[in-house]
């Protein structure tokens, strides 16, 4: 049992459940943050090996022997990557959601139907 | 109600995909291969302390700058939605603000200038410890922000910024194509157009810490304008 892979998926369960269950739409961001946050711990727990440390070759790990003594590192750069982009993606989000509620003053989703099929 | 259950169901789906997953994790015992080639080659060939910035910087290097381009495509989209007349505001645009107290002034004052070198230690330091560009520019983005937050008349100098922002890009992509160059075809981002240096000190890793350097411009000044364009207008 990885008690932080049950943390993520609990994370990213909590998030969807926002984003179906909001109506106010800076909740429904907040729900798909929750969501990137729960995915973003899976990932790295996924590249956790047991009893390693972190991949950087400073005195705690002998370079000759580094393969057997850090965690898998592509996981943390794939994370890393996914954080400035769930930033800006973000950003963006909201952005359009001040633009809305100028337009309306309204944030509840039930208010914008034009898209709606 | 409908909807609830709706939502119900669907929560208890991805359950169902997720608690198996759980149940038949088990932890890796050995790095794959991919990654066992960057940890040794990270070191070896590339100089780099910090296996994930060498992956980062230079193994997918062309990702990262994919990423760059991804950060600047949405603070674009921000200022588009935020440009001066495409808000229809019949709201009063006067909103009349208490001045900041003297203690947050100073306070902030005294901050800035020490966030702000934090920042640069870290994207300076990204080859050797935990941090790099992305890091240092969102500590950098944070300074502005409290700027914003103490000081309702504080305006960033546009044109510094977008100087600063334009700069690091267009050198970026020029350490792409000077590792073509001197480095021979497939070498696009290559960070040994640098010497190496020795293993461990801030001059090691090639071109690395350069390249993070100017990531790290370009993330905190763009963040740092999409604070400007989010912050709203009071005049």
């Amino acid at each position: 049992m990885n008690l932080i892979l049950i943390l993520g998926f609990m994370l990213l369960a909590i998030g969807f459940w926002g984003m179906l269950t909001q109506k106010n739409m800076i909740k429904i961001v907040i729900g798909l943050t929750i969501a990137e946050v729960g995915v973003q711990i899976i990932m790295i727990s996924i590249g956790y090996i047991k009893e390693r440390t972190a991949p950087i070759l400073d005195s705690a790990v002998p370079l000759a022997d580094a393969v057997n003594k850090v965690v898998d590192p592509i996981p943390q750069a794939l994370v890393l990557t996914a954080i400035v982009i769930g930033v800006a993606v973000n950003a963006l989000i909201l952005s359009f959601i001040i633009r809305l509620y100028k337009e309306k003053k309204s944030l509840s989703i039930d208010d914008y139907k034009e898209m709606k099929w | 109600m409908i909807k609830k259950i709706f939502s119900l169901i669907i929560i208890a789906g991805l359950l169902t995909v997720f608690i198996p997953i759980i149940l038949n994790f088990s932890f890796q015992t050995d790095l794959p291969d991919v990654a066992k080639s960057y940890v040794e080659k990270g070191s070896k060939d590339l100089g780099a302390m910090n296996i994930v910035t060498a992956i980062i910087v230079t193994f997918r290097g062309l990702d990262t700058l994919g990423e760059v381009a991804v950060l600047f495509i949405a603070a674009t989209g921000i200022a588009v939605l935020f440009r001066k007349n495409a808000i229809n505001d019949k709201r009063p645009k006067q909103i009349s603000k208490r001045d900041s107290s003297e203690i947050l002034l100073t306070g902030i004052r005294l901050l800035a200038p020490v966030i702000l070198i934090f920042g640069i230690y870290i994207f300076l330091n990204g080859h050797l410890s935990p941090g790099g560009g992305f890091q240092g520019g969102a500590v950098i983005a944070t300074v502005v922000l409290l700027l914003f937050l103490s000081d309702s008349s504080y305006k960033i100098n546009h044109k510094i910024f977008g100087f600063i922002e334009s700069f690091s890009g267009v050198s970026y992509v020029i350490i792409g194509f000077l590792g073509l160059v001197l480095m021979g075809a497939d070498n696009f981002l290559d960070n040994r157009i640098l010497p190496l240096g020795e293993f461990g000190t801030i001059l090691s890793a090639g071109a690395i810490p350069i390249i993070y350097t100017l990531v790290g411009l370009k993330v905190g000044t763009e963040l740092a304008s999409v604070l400007d364009n989010m912050k709203g207008d009071i005049e």
